[in-house]
């Protein structure tokens, strides 16, 4: 199994990449990690002409935070947010979402832009980052773009990127004070996409009622989902293993999974309510120990 | 379109000059342009890692990377791992735990475990499960797997200790 024919460019800086897009155009792809397009080009379900690899622009590659913002290049590798002090300390619901991707061979060239940008529903930092309410940049002739992750999914493989435009920088709130998080992953086996998963952010305020809440889904709809319906149920309140409960049932009654080789589709909508069930609960306990 | 390119890079600590196309994969210039087969294709899909390479200090399934894309870079094979005659303490652990049987997963799980012993020189045996999770043995069942690198990890330690 081998790709069909392309012309090979190694972008060293974002404006050369986006110089190399914008000369070949529709024709031309971004290589990232290459974990998921070259496993697409060698079943021939894509065939660029070109493609424009970023996986050694160190300018996307850079993590850091300034006023309240984790700002993280499009081109880090799970590898790098498994291994991120500041992600440990300020934001862990990333690391523990990558560390359940794939395997270590995958997550040393996967990268978080590539994950964000495929659009295919198993993906995990799509609804990890929606939990989060983060947005991405992206940079293309018109100029830059600032999209938030909630809507950014148009349907499966299909995001708002137009084909010209490079995906720069993802920028997460950094969470305050006593907050806690939880992704929670059922899958067969180590290097599966998820049967269910279920991302869960939330912060406390006064009296431990929860002031900031975020949930999605992963792989149990043709996109990502957020469970705005439980988040407003959450939102305001003392958060109680009764209200949990009842969240657990609005994730199992949004979903819209297939049957496949994950499970029949009643199983899968099941296991989401199930993850959000253990997620709520953990990304509590943690929020309380914060 | 398509054209070879002059491909050059460190291979076992050799430099190394070949002509490729871009959409050939790294298993396969290392196997037909090199002829380095000790990196094996298992499933060329990117699951079973008998194809796993070490690439700049890090493993990556090579049947998932360019040829194209080694330009410049440090790779080291399973060819690489014995030094002056003598195994590498990870092979010297799979031939003492037993742990291979038909020995096709065998230099992807070496290399990876090489590499794996020195990201986490100390570690549990859980902690080598995950390390090798992306490397799949249709025959031994792991136990013996989990042995040799613990094996591996031991004598590493003490040469440590002496050195
Ligand atoms: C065995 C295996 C197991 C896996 N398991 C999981 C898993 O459990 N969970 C999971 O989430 N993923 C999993 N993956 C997929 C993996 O995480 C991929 O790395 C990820 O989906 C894509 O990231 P990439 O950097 O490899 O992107 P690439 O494969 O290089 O690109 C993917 C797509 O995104 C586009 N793209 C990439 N970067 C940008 C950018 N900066 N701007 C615009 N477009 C861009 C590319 O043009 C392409 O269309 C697995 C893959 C394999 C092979
Ligand atoms: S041959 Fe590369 S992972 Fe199986
Ligand atoms: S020894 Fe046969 S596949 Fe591992």
């Amino acid at each position: 199994m081998i790709p069909a024919s392309f012309e090979y460019h190694r972008a060293r800086t974002i404006d050369e990449a986006l110089e190399l897009l914008a000369k070949y155009g529709e024709d031309a792809k971004i290589l990232a990690g290459g974990q998921s397009l070259l496993p697409m080009m060698k079943l021939r379900l894509a065939s660029p002409g070109h493609l424009v690899d970023i996986s050694e622009v160190a300018q996307l590659k850079e993590l850091r935070e300034a006023d309240g913002l984790i700002r993280i290049g499009a081109a880090a590798t799970e590898t790098a947010l498994l291994h991120s002090a500041l992600l440990r300390g300020k934001c862990p619901l990333i690391g523990e979402a990558a560390a359940q991707i794939g395997d270590p061979q995958i997550r040393n060239r996967g990268t978080l832009g590539g994950n964000l940008a495929h659009g295919d529903p198993g993906n995990d930092h799509p609804s990890v980052m929606i939990a989060l309410g983060a947005s991405v940049i992206a940079r293309g002739p018109a100029g830059e773009r600032r999209l938030p992750m909630d809507g950014f999914y148009r349907g499966l493989y299909d995001t708002q990127l137009e084909p010209l435009e490079l995906l720069t920088e993802i920028q997460v709130p950094t969470p305050p004070a006593r907050s806690g998080a939880a992704y929670l992953k059922l899958k067969r086996k180590i290097g599966d996409f998820a049967t269910a998963a279920s991302a869960v952010q939330l912060s406390l305020g006064e009296g431990d009622t929860c002031a900031r809440i975020g949930i999605a889904l992963t792989n149990v709809a043709p996109m990502p989902l957020r469970l705005s319906g439980a988040e407003a149920l959450l939102a305001g309140k003392r958060i109680t293993a009764e209200l949990i409960e009842q969240a657990a049932q609005i994730a199992t009654g949004a979903c819209d999974a297939a049957d496949d080789f994950h499970g029949p589709s009643e199983y899968r909508a099941q296991m989401a309510g199930e993850m959000t069930r253990r997620a709520l609960a953990g990304a509590l306990e943690r929020a309380r120990r914060d | 379109m398509g054209d070879k390119n002059v491909l050059r890079f460190t291979l076992n600590g050799r430099q190394v000059e070949v002509l490729a196309e871009p959409r050939e994969l790294l298993v396969h210039v290392l196997r037909e342009q090199l002829g380095q087969t000790g990196t094996h294709i298992g499933c060329e899909t990117s699951h079973c890692g008998a194809c796993t390479v070490d690439l700049n200090g890090e493993s990556v399934k090579s049947c998932t990377v360019l040829g194209v894309q080694a330009e410049g870079a440090e790779i080291i094979t399973v060819e690489g791992l014995a030094k002056d005659g003598k195994l590498h303490p990870v092979q010297e652990g799979f031939m003492q735990e037993h742990a291979l049987q038909c020995g096709f997963c065998t230099p992807g799980i070496m290399v990876r475990a090489f590499r794996f012993l020195n990201e986490n020189p100390d570690p549990s045996d859980e902690e080598i499960r995950l390390g090798v999770s992306g490397n799949l043995c249709r025959c031994t069942g792991y136990q013996n797997i989990v042995k040799a690198v613990r094996y591996a990890a031991n004598k590493l330690k003490a040469a440590r200790a002496q050195a």
